[in-house]
């Protein structure tokens, strides 16, 4: 294998990081349809029929019961830990009417105003948030 | 022959589109944005680009789950404003350059680059913020705009080395243009900024800057960053600025730093810009 052809790039280790889902082929595989029907919503009569029956409108994609549960609670952590990707999910909540800042808020488990003080105040801070195994060992001692 | 001069490097937050759209950008919060793309304005008046090459990401406007290019670059004549949700953003439609654009296709390719050429695409606020943060609201964009789209969205990303080689085909590609054109490359994205997860709303200054000095005085390592280091100190949104990678890659080796701003938060985001020229460039 010629050098120009050598990985350098590892798959591994992005687990560490705390509070973090990589959307990569395998996550990005497992939420295909919850994706594709966020951007069905990207059309107004499509978030007209949604909103008009949620869980009719839901049935027409081929998802897991997890994925169609998490959906309708609007949880945002557990779609992304079920393979859905904001970028996607932005149009479900821009059907909402949410901000990202709001969606963002909810999967920290603070409140907007406490998230965007947070943000006013230069954001959450690195320190700490590198990586799991750094954090167990500070709690460890 | 065409040229590249220099680069224009900043974040596109949605909501510093949304904020000039409906007329905020005096407010207390955005106004210190805005007023930081001041200088930004009258440089790129004075140095009147016939072409900028944007390098950006789509959101799941243009090409959803179904269809993901890493490097997608635009031929078309124009290219509309995406309908992202809420209605298409209310600026003027991109016009493109379909035979620079298809130059560089062609080079590129032959420089075992194998991008994706795309002759119908709507561009989305990743590439119209930009826009906005450098031209204001002219009622025709003042240049030719060429749109390269990156897959930063799914992982992976293209490596930075990669983006690297890919700005200095771009390079390449853009010298062997017969006609007299001045161009100007964007990098868009970044800076430090997660969306999702306990960790969302993460920003790191101190390693912002370091990318911000690397690219301007050690592109080399600033090249060899891995993913591992974007996702873990910038956050998993960060990985964005690989793509400014691209557009360092097309200058020169030796560079001046004309103007750089930083300012937190705009929205969940680091917000960067940064201005180089290629040393030997004389206005």
């Amino acid at each position: 294998m010629s050098n120009d052809t050598l990985r350098r790039e590892p798959m591994e280790g992005f687990d560490d990081v705390p509070g973090t889902t990589l959307f990569d082929a395998q996550r990005a595989r497992q939420g295909y349809h919850v994706n594709m029907f966020c951007m069905s919503l990207m059309k107004a009569e499509n978030r007209a029929e949604f909103k008009a029956d949620e869980e009719k409108y839901l049935r027409k994609w081929p998802m897991s019961d997890e994925q169609r549960a998490a959906i309708l609670a609007r949880d945002w952590g557990r779609m992304i830990e079920l393979g859905g990707n904001i970028y996607y999910l932005s149009k479900l909540f821009s059907t909402d009417g949410k901000s990202f800042q709001y969606v963002a808020a909810t999967m920290t488990g603070l409140t907007q105003e406490q998230y965007a003080q947070m943000m006013l105040n230069g954001g959450r801070h690195i320190e700490g948030n590198r990586s799991k195994s750094e954090q167990a060992w500070k709690d460890a001692r | 022959m065409a040229k590249i001069v220099a680069s224009v490097n900043v974040s596109h937050v949605p909501a510093i589109g949304a904020a000039w759209d409906n007329g905020k950008s005096g407010d207390s919060y955005w106004k210190p944005v805005f007023d930081g793309f001041d200088f930004s304005k009258k440089w790129i008046a004075g140095l009147k680009p016939d072409v900028v090459i944007l390098v950006y990401n789509d959101h799941a406007s243009a090409f959803s789950a179904e269809i993901i290019p890493t490097f997608a670059l635009g031929c078309a004549a124009e290219f509309p404003p995406a309908d992202e949700g809420w209605g298409p953003r209310p600026v003027p439609t991109v016009i493109g350059h379909p035979i620079l654009a298809s130059h560089i296709a062609q080079s590129v390719i032959l420089d075992e680059f194998d991008i994706t050429i795309i002759n119908k695409m709507d561009v989305d606020h990743g590439l119209t913020v930009p826009l906005t943060l450098m031209f204001g609201q002219p009622q025709a964009w003042p240049c030719r705009i060429i749109p390269l789209a990156v897959n930063v969205v799914q992982f992976p990303p293209p490596t930075g080395n990669r983006c690297f080689n890919l700005g200095q085909a771009l390079k390449k590609a853009v010298e062997s243009f017969p006609e007299d054109l001045r161009v100007v490359i964007f990098g868009t994205g970044g800076m430090s900024h997660q969306l999702q997860g306990k960790r969302a709303g993460l920003i790191n200054r101190e390693w912002d800057a370091r990318f911000l000095d690397s690219l301007v005085r050690d592109p080399e390592m600033a090249r060899r960053i891995p993913f591992i280091e974007y996702v873990r100190e910038a956050g998993s949104e960060g990985i964005e600025m690989v793509m400014w990678l691209i557009s360092r890659g097309a200058l020169e080796k030796d560079v001046r730093e004309v103007y750089r701003f930083y300012h937190v938060p705009a929205s969940n985001t680091a917000l960067g810009h940064l201005i180089l020229e290629n040393k030997s460039f004389q206005k």
